[in-house]
């Protein structure tokens, strides 16, 4: 079942479907699968395993942290793709691939399909790979059948946002706000407004990232947008109160 | 040639290095500095201005000096120098950010953030802030904090503001990073002054561009001073901006041999160097919005580089470089620590100068290689900047007792002042 099918059809009985982030091998990945059965057990319905690079120039302090001490206690490329295919047999949320393009790029654009597909992963997040630069990965994608996650921005113009659009597959990431992963956004008209521009240039699910971190934040998209993404408020709760907290906080993110 | 003429392959390509691959964000931020860049280059007016800026501000042209007692000591071929040290600051990155600053006018933006390893880039962009006006921050690794301070307390004090980055391996890599960060949150009135001909399209070719002031200079002045052009040109490379400057001025000579040198650091074998391309360690890969040779895993995540040059320390090379290497059209040598500690004490005795440890690497490279040419062949040197700023580490090296006797005073002073 492709991701867009499979959206639709949790949307059937959902307003807003949640999608999570756990940087594979931090803490641990022994930490990481504890994470993903309380996310499972919310509810969640899809996860990015961020696989760690050692330059995550587009992530804030927490998780570039994350990236580090990952890389620092030995994770390899291998492991992460062992992770995901135990994780994708063993929940009912979908999983996507969230990296850099180093990491696809040096184990050869075809190969690093085959080895998301095979580990069940329905897709990929490539936060520094813009369009101009993918029009090989996103073919041998779609012969795969796994799906590229094109990001749109408030900084997008409506001529780029055509652009994007028009190669966009699966679900569209939109960018809350400007910066790097991690701070609070401003849930309120200018994030409505960028959702309106950006359904105007695709047909595909919208989901929602950056800064999203309550209920409150999800009351706001629902309705506009069919995914809120949430990532840095999980990591931070879960080290700060381990999995009594991160329970606490998806029953109550998605109440 | 013109490196800089895409029509034939794609825009910001060197062969397959280059490019651009930034997050989404910024993509109306570089496209709005490619338009700029684009409008700047095309009008001579700009370019009177930038070299009349660096004329009245810092005292260009640099002068072309001959090493007749190195020359003569090492008995081969004769030795000049290209001056750069002499700028305002000291060094040849003034002239990239001196551009960058009337192109940040241009722009309309009153802020400007740069990366910086050595500390003279981000002294260059701290001056040049204070000149213009702009509101001015520096991302410098936590490593490279600790020691350049001279540097810091110089930007601290042009009204700049340091920030020491704690992550990764808390050097100019780093340092970048942070950049990219403030950047995508920044950018509506913010300008990335990226100091090397490094990162994402049109960088390389802009920093180029600036930096090319020195080989156009130095070219005159070789004919004029040595009656002909040189027959080899050495530069040290880290990004490589000083080495493109210098070599665009004898990029059509082909009886011109151009030769950059690298951090060799411990060595090859060592694991602990900055070799991209005279060393074997090095593959191609993507990161820090640019793609060329990085010195990475198999997995592509940066290894730990290593050289007693801040400045040279560095995981990528410019990718024009990663081309010209591939064209045989640049030789590519490293020089290790302890060659450029000898190097650079054999200069001060013979000449009275004082070249930073980054361009020593490149006088490294050129001693071994004068004694086998010809009297009457001709080399010429990139002193891309001075050694002064290199006090502490070059007295560490030279375990100068008189120097740490200073320090231990000045240190007892200090903290009595402190009680």
């Amino acid at each position: 079942m492709g991701l867009q099918h499979f959206i639709a059809e949790r949307k059937q009985s959902k307003d807003i479907l949640v999608m999570a982030h756990v940087v594979c091998g931090y803490p641990s990945f022994e930490e990481n699968l504890q994470e993903l059965e309380i996310m499972a057990e919310a509810g969640v319905d899809l996860v990015e395993l961020q696989f760690p690079f050692s330059e995550p120039s587009a992530d804030g302090p927490l998780f570039v942290h994350a990236n580090e001490q990952s890389l620092k206690s030995g994770t390899t490329v291998e492991q992460c793709f062992e992770f995901m295919q135990l994780v994708s047999a063993r929940f009912p949320f979908k999983v996507l691939m969230m990296g850099y393009y180093n990491t696809a790029f040096k184990m050869g654009e075809a190969a690093f399909v085959k080895r998301v597909k095979d580990a069940g992963g329905v897709g990929y997040i490539l936060p520094d790979l813009p369009i101009e630069e993918s029009p090989e990965l996103h073919r041998l994608s779609e012969e795969a059948g796994i799906e590229p996650i094109i990001l749109m921005t408030p900084t997008s113009s409506d001529k780029r946002l055509a652009k994007l659009g028009a190669v966009s597959r699966g679900l569209v990431y939109v960018v809350a706000r400007k910066g790097v992963t991690g701070s609070k956004t401003q849930m309120g008209d200018d994030v409505l407004a960028l959702i309106e521009r950006c359904r105007e240039h695709t047909d595909v699910p919208l989901g929602v990232g950056f800064g999203i971190s309550t209920k409150e934040d999800i009351d706001v998209l629902r309705g506009h947008a069919d995914i809120a993404i949430v990532g840095t408020a999980a990591l931070k709760t879960w080290e700060q109160g381990g999995a009594p907290a991160l329970r606490e906080f998806f029953a109550e993110l998605m109440a | 040639m013109d490196i800089f003429d895409f029509s034939e392959g794609r825009e910001g390509y060197y062969g397959e290095y280059g490019g651009v691959f930034l997050p989404e964000i910024l993509q109306a931020t570089i496209e709005e500095l490619l338009e700029c860049f684009r409008e700047c280059k095309a009008d001579p007016k700009f370019w009177q201005d930038y070299v009349a800026l660096l004329q009245n501000y810092s005292g260009r042209p640099t002068p072309i000096t001959h090493l007749e007692n190195l020359s003569r000591t090492l008995g081969g071929a004769q030795i000049y120098v290209k001056r750069d040290d002499l700028n305002h600051t000291g060094s040849h990155k003034i002239n990239n950010v001196m551009g960058q600053g009337l192109l940040c006018q241009r722009l309309g933006k009153s802020k400007v953030i740069a990366e910086t390893g050595a500390g003279q880039h981000g002294f260059a962009t701290a001056t040049m802030a204070a000149k213009f006006g702009f509101d001015c921050k520096i991302y410098m690794g936590a490593v490279d904090v600790a020691r350049q301070r001279p540097n810091v307390f110089w930007m601290e004090n042009l009204g700049a503001e340091v920030i020491a980055v704690e992550d990764g391996q808390k050097t100019l890599k780093d340092a970048v990073n942070e950049c990219m960060r403030d950047w995508v949150t920044n950018m509506a009135d913010t300008h990335y002054i990226l100091g090397t001909a490094c990162g994402p399209h049109p960088f390389p070719e802009m920093v180029s561009w600036f930096q090319s002031i020195i080989g156009l200079e130095a070219r005159e002045q070789m004919l004029k001073q040595a009656g002909r052009l040189p027959d080899r040109v050495y530069a040290c490379v880290g990004g490589g901006s000083n080495a493109m400057g210098i070599f665009q001025g004898f990029m059509n000579d082909d009886n011109v041999e151009l030769i950059g040198s690298e951090g060799g650091g411990h060595g090859v074998g060592s694991y602990m160097h900055s070799s991209r391309l005279a060393y074997d360690d090095a593959t191609v890969g993507v990161a820090q919005g640019y793609k060329t040779y990085f010195l990475q895993n198999d997995e592509g995540n940066m290894n730990e580089t290593h050289s007693v040059a801040a400045g040279l320390d560095y995981i990528g090379v410019n990718p024009i470089f990663a081309h010209l290497h591939d064209q045989g059209k640049v030789r590519f040598e490293a020089a290790t620590d302890v060659e450029v500690k000898e190097a650079l004490k054999l200069t001060m005795r013979t000449e009275g100068l004082i070249p930073a440890l980054e361009s020593t690497h490149a006088f490294v490279t050129a001693i071994k290689e004068a004694p086998t040419m010809g009297k009457d062949q001709i080399i010429l040197i990139n002193q891309s900047g001075r050694g002064d700023k290199d006090i502490f580490t070059i007295a560490d090296a030279l375990d100068d007792a008189k120097w740490k006797s200073f320090i231990g005073g000045k240190a007892d002073q200090y903290r009595g002042e402190k009680n």
